[in-house]
């Protein structure tokens, strides 16, 4: 029968789409776990930095004027850095990160400029006819520092020339494997108040501290746009073992009732056959 | 009497270890810290690190970073630090190489100084690779 046929190969199709989504799904749990362990490996560094800024921005300026990147100036323009990932098949991930920048977008009186980083929020943003600055794609599942340095520098240039005034980063954090929020923070003027402070140390600062202030600056704001970024990844990498875990047991579970499908309709197929032969010996006789 | 020596970058924890003295080369020129120093934090230069543990010294190629002391701790902010054994010196003659030819081709101030820093990073990781190549024909 024609319908025990379409049944096996419906059957045969859900299984190989069920062994793809397994497959994905372990991809993603191990990429999680190298972006987790990146995002780790990355904190005494992290830690430090602040620590010394928190310090620094408490001392008496020299000079007056605070440094650029601590600055708070009226604002005229907004940039944010938009961070998705590059691919989808990761439950509502992008769709959530898109959300969360397109309603922060709505509500602003100021223009704003985006830089994007990965391809579904620069997809996004471009139908939705934003004015984009950059578009960064293809950073990969391991990127290091200097892969990301071009997205810092970019945000640090527009700013310290004026072209931007205030500038937030929005990407997923990853909370547990099965949580990840968007978040949407600000980057730029640097908050040192929202640092920890640090213990009282009187340090001798080489060549001197401003100087000192000025170069960790920058990195500062390095570090968190690369945190930022592995955070994204790491982000993605479970929302797709999530989904893809759902999707490998929706895959299961229709197989069985597939399976059923299939041997009842199998098992009343030989019925109407026994019938036919008993009905046709019965009418030799 | 030992220090404790930390080594981040910003990717990783590249040496934490109890050593007897580290010499860096600060802004200022070299330094080299015993325990109980006083504290500071200085910028430090491209160049190499020093660490002596017993009776045995390490080198380590740095590319810039800051250097903060404690009195039982010094925590060095890399920007990058490689230790000897770990440097490909294969590749850091390949960027001297490429460092070069960009010098030597017509270039904009701000090119001219990054392929210099090119340079200068790329000559400090041969220096130190070769110390590591000499101590080990010693042995």
């Amino acid at each position: 029968m024609a319908n025990i046929r379409q049944i096996r190969r419906r059957i045969r199709g859900v299984q190989s789409t069920a062994k793809i989504t397994r497959a994905m799904e372990m991809i993603a749990t191990s990429k999680m776990r190298r972006a987790q362990e990146a995002g780790v490996a990355g904190r005494p560094y992290d830690e430090k930095i602040r620590q010394v800024i928190s310090a620094l921005a408490a001392l008496p300026q020299a000079g007056g004027a605070p440094h650029p990147l601590l600055q708070r100036r009226p604002v005229g323009r907004i940039a944010v850095v938009h961070i998705t990932p590059d691919r989808g098949l990761c439950g509502g991930l992008n769709a959530n990160l898109n959300r969360t920048t397109a309603s922060f977008l709505l509500e602003q009186t100021v223009p704003v400029t985006l830089i994007t980083v990965g391809r579904k929020g620069n997809e996004f943003m471009r139908r939705t006819g934003r004015e984009i600055r950059a578009e960064f794609a293809r950073i990969g599942d391991r990127p290091s520092l200097m892969d990301t340095l071009p997205i810092s520098r970019i945000v640090i240039d527009d700013y310290s020339s004026g072209l931007v005034d205030m500038v937030y980063l929005v990407f997923s954090r990853f909370v547990t494997t099965m949580t990840q929020t968007p978040v949407l923070e600000q980057l730029l003027p640097i908050e040192p108040l929202e640092l920890p402070a640090m213990q009282n140390v009187e340090y001798i600062y080489e060549p001197d501290s401003e100087v000192v202030l000025g170069e960790l600056l920058p990195r500062f704001v390095e570090m968190e746009v690369y945190h930022a970024v592995l955070e994204s990844i790491a982000s993605e990498q479970s929302a797709r073992m999530v989904a893809m875990r759902n999707a490998t047991e929706s895959a299961k579970e229709l197989i069985e009732d597939l399976t059923l499908m299939y041997n009842k309709a199998r098992q009343e197929s030989i019925t109407t056959e026994l019938l036919d032969i008993a009905g046709g010996a019965a009418a030799l006789k | 009497m030992t220090i404790r020596l930390d080594i981040v970058t910003a990717e990783h924890l590249v040496f934490s270890d109890d050593v007897d003295i580290v010499v860096a080369p600060g802004i200022d020129g070299e330094l080299a810290i015993l325990p109980h120093h006083a504290p500071l934090m200085t910028m430090l230069q491209p160049g190499e690190l020093r660490v002596r543990k017993g009776g045995e010294e390490t080198f380590m190629a740095i590319t810039g970073g800051f250097l903060e002391v404690r009195p039982d701790r010094v925590t060095i902010l890399a920007d990058a630090a490689e230790r000897a054994e770990d440097i490909d010196a294969a590749r850091a003659e390949e960027a001297k190489r490429r460092a070069e030819a960009r010098l030597s081709g017509k270039l904009t101030d701000a090119d001219m100084v990054r392929a210099e820093a090119a340079l200068r990073r790329s000559l400090i990781r041969l220096r130190v690779a070769e110390k590591r190549r000499r101590r080990r024909a010693e042995l």
